[in-house]
């Protein structure tokens, strides 16, 4: 399957037995691409991949942001998105002082964040899951979002060779911010300069073999 | 007509040479660059971001601002820096240039910040400069119904050239010269004209059947040069 690479106001595919999706437009009998991107199509949905531009946020992600502001029932968290990203104290999953806020995350403070739900007024955020909250230890790092699903690879293949290579746990937030932990700050580095070769090499086919040449050299 | 000699000897339908690349600026969300002969452009595009001051947001719309700046070196004689008169000007009429392709409902509160810099210059600057910016745009992966792109045809004495330069534009024979910029959408739409100088309405057609026909050449290079992957 060859994907190309199609720019505003160009047209994808002709004919009734396609539906646009994301990025694309009908007009009369042809899907329009609206934005620049790589056109994808599967069962008659055709939509167009993004290659640049800023993070867009979907409800479900995993980002990683900063704590921006504290109010009387939450925290502001900049997770790099125009909207105001919120979390509200009930998504805490523990007991928190109201009197208090700053006891669990202070301002400055790094947190690995889900998005709960994107309305007019802004982002609601929640850390109810396994692996969400406050980040204590470790670095974080950021790359291009766009780069991010190259650096997971295809069901997490490219982000499990760097962690098995490595022995560092890696947190990939959808918005470019990783956050990577290991026992030596050594190991740290070297997690650091992978994804940063898998960011810069994304557009070579078969990268998980290129990446595991990579550490033979590298160790 | 008789055969008409244009001072760098191209045909009254030919424009000069034309380069464009995307990706120039790594810290803009989207980038580009467009030059028409000794006529150089480049654009930066950041944003969609929050509108900041808070006053000037739209509830309604995101907000496309422009900002047009030619280096002072970009003239033969140093020009001084900073806003003029004429940059606010030309600003404005980028901005309204563009947002007819944008969709702006989606980014309500919001605003894409266009930076057109003229590094060097010789005539048609806000052509190259609209170019540039739709361009960027595009690479920012912004939400657009088209491309737009632009170019400016002129009336020298009686004739009409595509893609003037300096020295047709300071042209004094017979009526002088006349310069009209216009910008089109990929599907052939008028989304700004402006006229400096005198012609009849017959002309003017013609004005626009030319036109239309130099943009679809440059839209062609505008989208060969965004197919074109990075690296």
């Amino acid at each position: 399957m060859s994907r190309k690479i199609v720019v505003p106001g160009e047209s994808i595919v002709k004919g009734e037995n396609y539906l646009p999706g994301e990025g694309t437009e009908k007009r009369g009998e042809e899907i329009t691409a609206l934005r620049y991107g790589l056109e994808e199509e599967s069962n008659g949905l055709v939509k167009v991949i993004p290659l640049s531009g800023v993070y867009s946020p979907r409800r479900g992600n995993v980002v990683i942001g900063k704590v921006e502001d504290i109010t009387f029932n939450g925290w502001v968290i900049d997770i790099g998105t125009a909207q105001r990203a919120f979390l509200p104290l009930t998504e805490v999953p523990r007991y928190v002082n109201k009197d208090a806020l700053e006891e669990v995350m202070e301002i400055g403070d790094m947190a690995v964040v889900k998005i709960w739900s994107i309305n007019k007024r802004g982002i609601d955020l929640s850390i109810k899951s396994r692996g969400l909250g406050k980040i204590e230890e470790g670095i974080i790092i950021k790359v291009n979002p766009n780069k991010v699903p190259r650096i997971i690879g295809k069901e997490g293949s490219m982000i499990k060779i760097i962690k098995e290579e490595t022995g560092c746990n890696i947190t990939v937030g959808q918005n470019g911010f990783i956050w990577i932990r290991g026992n030596k700050i050594e190991e740290e580095l070297l997690a650091k300069k992978a994804i940063f070769f898998v960011s810069e090499k994304s557009f070579i086919e078969g990268l998980t073999d290129e990446l595991k040449k990579w550490f033979e050299k590298e160790k | 007509m008789a055969e008409f000699k244009r001072p760098d000897g191209r045909k009254p339908d030919e424009m000069r040479e034309i380069k464009a690349k995307i990706g120039i600026i790594p810290n803009a969300d989207g980038s580009a660059m467009f030059s028409t002969g000794d006529t150089i452009a480049i654009a930066a595009v950041y944003g969609p971001k929050k509108m900041h001051p808070q006053h000037k947001q739209n509830p309604e719309k995101g907000v496309l601002r422009c900002t047009y700046t030619m280096n002072s070196f970009s003239v033969t004689e140093r020009i001084r820096p900073g806003p003029s008169r004429r940059s606010t000007e030309i600003s404005k009429i980028i901005e309204w240039a563009l947002e007819p392709v944008l969709m702006l409902k989606k980014y309500p509160g919001m605003v894409i910040d266009v930076y057109v810099n003229i590094i060097q210059a010789d005539a048609g600057t806000r052509c190259a400069g609209i170019n540039a910016a739709s361009m960027a745009l595009a690479h920012a992966g912004l939400p657009m119904k088209n491309l737009v792109s632009s170019i400016a045809i002129g009336k020298l004495d009686k004739q009409l050239v595509v893609d003037v330069n300096k020295a047709e534009e300071d042209w004094e024979e017979g009526e002088g010269a006349t310069d009209i910029p216009i910008s089109m959408t990929g599907d052939e739409k008028i989304t700004h004209l402006q006229l400096d100088g005198k012609i009849s309405k017959e002309q003017l057609k013609e004005v626009i059947e030319l036109a239309r026909k130099s943009c679809k050449k440059i839209i062609e290079i505008q989208r060969k040069t965004l197919k074109e992957i990075e690296k």
